[in-house]
């Protein structure tokens, strides 16, 4: 309602006192306080033993070995410190960086890992297991934040990324067992997910039907009709429709013996790899191309890019279809890697999540990628530590992340901004 | 370049905005556009764009036909734009504003030195000042508008075509912004002013034409007298100046302490204001927009979504923190800046709008059912009083003028006793017939012992209006000065400059004098 400040008010000192928020520091103190007494006072004698090794590597790491009660207190003071410089920041009226931030996180991720696995039953876990899964977990959803990030940076909501998942996963299980070969497996998979972003593409563009709830029809009817299919077809013949082979893993040679970075990152199937490229691609291209310039144009201000002579209407639909393509890709995850069948509703909300890593990661691919990561750590996090017998429940810790996201997105880590026009259709007069 | 315009008619539905239109623009002419809001002036500019295409005529460019589908194929035959409303991305860099649909690549990877180099070329030519690396959202709105002329000039452009150009500028700016014009002339550049106020037009025109109702009226010198030009463009005689007695203040009504409006943002938008409004007189609060003056009358009405402190004091009553509706109640009457977006119900009919804020009063209804008879007593009376021109009280608010709309937020506003009258850019947009209305009735307010306070961006209207002058820069108040201050005093405190600087610095002659300033007529 109010227009936007034309000059910046900042460049003159202020006459009257900033107002201060002590949000972060409320937050970032309870949780601090929270760690020292549970991980800290009320952790374990016992010791959590962390295992860096895994078979085949080049050279053996021994394994880390965290005193319970120790580590909980070290990490207790180290979290209040922080808590305290944010604190004294924000009486001063400034904000705590991001990194002291990030560190935060990571400290109290370590003083939770300690705690909870001394307190187990069988004291032991492998740090480059849990963080291998993490990365495995995480395929879909960066694949799916992929998507989000092409369509959103040029204007378009993508809620649709659940139904380009479960479209990518049906069809690359389909095809792969038709074909009886995985990669025309995965290529059918990036078809399906272009062709329901097609879909609604052309609703939300050329129709200007509201965006979200296309997006909202489009997954249920992917589901319904994926559903309808395995049901009717799938399940009747197994072996000549929902058998697909199994992608290859292609380690590297020796980057994949390098300890805990190559399991991680150097063992993948080619989704994996194509993973990497797509990230990076995504993301290059987006800051440095004459390409990416036009998206974000307009996704910010789709008028001025036409007043420019950018076909505006026409970039997004391809940037929305190639999303598609990417979620397929992620899709074919589920049928191709992790289990050689389709089964209803395989996706299990993943694309939501995915939504949920674009806003946390502030719709930069990097961004966003690191914050479906930190979905997928959490995941198998809860996977992890059920199985050594920790006092927590595996719900609670699969809850952790989206409470992470909720406090996230409500301006913790700073206001996040997306494109201006994301979700506006572009009419011209 | 030679440009000329043959027989352009663009018709929306039945409504032609533009009919018949020709116009000849020569090489390094400056040929100035005149007309009312709505005259049609900028349909026929985004014709000329390809924006829009044209229902009948042709576009000659050195004589041949062209068709342009789109601005691609304008920029391409050499015009240029620069928009109202500037077509620049917040959040990108000056440099990439620039290369963006013109983009230097190597290799398919943007090569952004290029851009950069033909920025400083061009804003070394012309004096711009214009970091290639800055962020378009943190720059001044007259260096915005510096950016939108590279970006024309980037892409050859022999005609510039500039939409009301200075309604967002400083009275420096707008000075600056004639210069360039000029040198642009002086390169061969045609440049097409369109303008509503008589004084720039007459400042930098080497060719006026009239336009009203979208139609030519006239071609006129810029030698011609003001009143004989806004008579072409009105199409009657209109008075520019305002009857008003000296004013009588009583006493203080609204009181103003230590006002500070921060945004959700963390922006300090109004930082620290004090001011002071005594019953009978009218306070101008001028200032380039977006310096504060939409939060302060907002804080006044209890609208705004940033946090406020200090006081703001009504008759000694405390406003700060009560409703909006009790704010209303108190006796406070409010003209927003935006009528069509929270002045007006626009698919409301005008009876229904006439009582927005009196709905809930045994006047108009009872036991919470509306009275119809009474609202459409309310509306006959008002429709005649205000002159609103509407075809019936039932038609919707949303189909009438500019001008029409806003008399019926005014009447609304001024039909309840008052003790405050508080309006934001009253005449925006609106036709100049109506404005010489609307001006004559927030006088007879004042005469009734009410506090006015006029938010406004047009310094003639300012100065015109009020009995005294504060104004805004950055969210304060850099002084409160006489009606009669001269305008380069005015435009220098606009600037930042206190009263007594602006003075000082505005008695040493200074080049910004010799171009725009002598006329001080409406508009």
């Amino acid at each position: 309602m109010s227009a936007p400040a034309t000059t910046t008010p900042s460049t003159l000192p202020s006459l009257v006192g900033r107002p201060v928020s002590f949000k972060t520091t409320i937050v970032l103190g309870l949780l601090a306080v929270l760690a020292f007494v549970f991980f800290g006072a009320l952790g374990s004698d016992n010791s959590a033993t962390l295992r860096l090794a895994t078979d085949g590597d080049l050279f053996a790491l021994p394994a880390l070995v965290l005193p319970g009660r120790i580590t909980g207190i070290v990490v207790g003071f180290l979290l209040l410190a922080i808590a305290g410089i944010s604190f004294a920041l924000a009486r001063r009226g400034e904000k705590l960086p991001a990194w002291a931030v990030v560190v935060f996180g990571v400290l109290f991720v370590l003083g939770f890992l300690a705690w909870a696995v001394s307190g187990g039953d069988t004291p032991s876990i492998s740090l480059t297991g849990l963080l291998k899964g993490a990365l495995t977990l995480g395929i879909p959803l960066i694949f799916g934040t992929l998507s989000g990030v092409l369509g959103e940076r040029s204007g378009v909501v993508n809620i649709a990324i659940e139904g380009q998942l479960l479209g990518g996963a049906f069809s690359a299980a389909l095809m792969g067992t038709i074909t009886g070969n995985a990669y025309l497996g995965l290529i059918s998979a990036a078809v399906a997910g272009a062709l329901v972003s097609m879909v609604l593409a052309v609703f939300a563009i050329k129709y200007l039907v509201n965006q979200i709830i296309v997006g909202v029809v489009l997954n249920v009817l992917v589901s319904g009709l994926t559903g309808f299919l395995f049901g009717q077809v799938m399940t009747a013949n197994p072996e000549a429709f929902n058998q697909p082979p199994r992608l290859d893993r292609l380690p590297i040679p020796f980057l994949s013996q390098i300890p805990i970075i190559g399991p991680i990152f150097f063992q993948q199937t080619i989704i994996g790899y194509l993973l990497y490229v797509a990230v990076i691609g995504v993301w290059y291209a987006l800051g440095h191309t004459r390409w990416g310039l036009r998206t974000r144009a307009v996704g910010e201000h789709p008028k001025a890019a036409d007043t420019l002579g950018v076909k505006v209407n026409s970039l997004r639909f391809w940037n929305v279809t190639l999303g598609g393509a990417i979620a397929g890709i992620g899709g074919a995850y589920f049928t191709l890697e992790a289990v050689e069948m389709f089964t209803k509703d395989m996706s299990g909300g993943r694309g939501f999540i995915a939504l949920a890593a674009l806003i946390l990661g502030r719709w930069n691919p990097i961004g966003a990628a690191l914050a479906a990561l930190l979905f997928g750590f959490a995941d198998n996090l809860a996977v992890v530590l059920s199985i050594v017998g920790t006092p927590v429940p595996s719900q609670f810790l699969e809850m952790l992340p989206y409470i992470v996201t909720i406090f996230a997105v409500a301006g913790l880590v700073g206001k996040s901004r997306g494109p201006a026009a994301s979700g506006e259709p572009y009419v011209k007069e | 370049m030679k440009l000329e315009l043959d027989g352009i008619s663009k018709a929306f539905g039945d409504f032609y905005a533009n009919q018949d239109i020709s116009i000849t623009v020569e090489p390094g002419q400056i040929h100035s556009l005149l007309g009312e809001n709505g005259a049609g002036k900028s349909t026929l500019m985004n014709v000329l764009y390809g924006l829009y295409q044209p229902t009948a005529g042709r576009i000659l460019v050195d004589g041949k036909p062209v068709t342009f589908s789109g601005p691609g194929d304008a920029m391409a035959a050499g015009i240029g734009m620069v928009h109202q409303h500037f077509m620049l991305v917040p959040v990108f860099t000056v440099a990439e504003n620039v290369a963006l649909g013109a983009e230097n690549t190597k290799g398919g990877i943007l090569d952004l030195k290029e851009t950069r180099r033909k920025i400083r070329e061009i804003s070394d030519r012309y004096g711009f000042d214009v970091d290639p690396d800055a962020l378009v959202e943190d720059l001044p709105v007259g260096v915005q508008q510096r950016v939108e002329i590279i970006k024309a000039l980037v892409r050859q452009a022999k005609v510039l075509i500039l939409d009301e150009p200075t309604a967002v500028l400083t009275p420096q700016e707008t000075d600056e912004l004639l210069q360039i014009m000029r040198q642009l002339a002086g390169n061969g550049t045609s440049v097409v002013f369109i303008s509503h106020k008589l004084r720039e037009v007459k400042a930098v025109a080497d060719v006026i034409t009239v336009i009203r109702r979208g139609r030519v009226v006239g071609n006129a010198d810029p030698s011609a007298e003001p009143a004989e030009l806004a008579a072409l463009m009105v199409g009657r005689d209109v008075s520019l100046s305002v009857d008003k007695a000296e004013a009588t203040p009583g006493k203080t009504i609204l009181d103003i302490k230590n006002l500070a409006v921060t945004a959700p943002n963390g922006h300090r938008l109004v930082d620290g204001i004090d001011l002071s409004i005594a019953g009978g007189e009218i306070l101008a609060i001028a200032g380039v927009q977006g310096n504060g003056q939409t939060e302060l009358s907002e804080a006044i009405m209890g609208l705004t979504d940033g946090s406020v402190t200090g006081s703001i004091t009504l008759d000694g009553k405390e406003l700060l923190g009560r409703s909006t509706r009790d704010v209303l109640r108190s006796g406070v009457g409010f003209v927003p800046e935006d009528r069509n977006h929270d002045g007006l119900v626009g698919q409301f009919s005008v009876q229904e709008n006439l009582v927005l804020d009196l709905f809930r009063s045994d006047e108009y209804s009872r036991f919470g059912s509306l009275k119809p008879k009474a609202m459409a007593a309310n509306s006959k009376h008002r429709i005649d009083e205000f002159d609103i021109r509407t075809p019936s009280a039932t038609a919707a608010a949303g189909n009438l003028s500019g001008g029409n709309q806003q008399k019926v937020v005014m009447a609304r506003e001024l039909s309840r006793p008052l003790r405050l009258f508080v309006a934001s850019q009253p005449t925006r947009g609106v036709d100049v017939g109506s404005i010489e209305f609307l001006h004559k009735r927030i006088v007879a307010e004042r005469d009734q012992g009410t506090a006015v306070m006029i938010v406004s961006t047009e310094l003639d209207e300012v100065i015109q209006l009020a009995d005294r002058i504060a104004v805004l820069y950055q969210g304060r108040v850099v002084g409160v000065v006489p009606s009669n201050t001269s305008r380069d005093v005015l435009g220098l405190m606009m600037a930042g400059m206190t009263a007594e600087q602006a003075a000082a610095e505005n008695a040493t002659p200074s080049p910004a004098e010799q171009s725009a300033g002598e006329e001080g007529g409406l508009l």
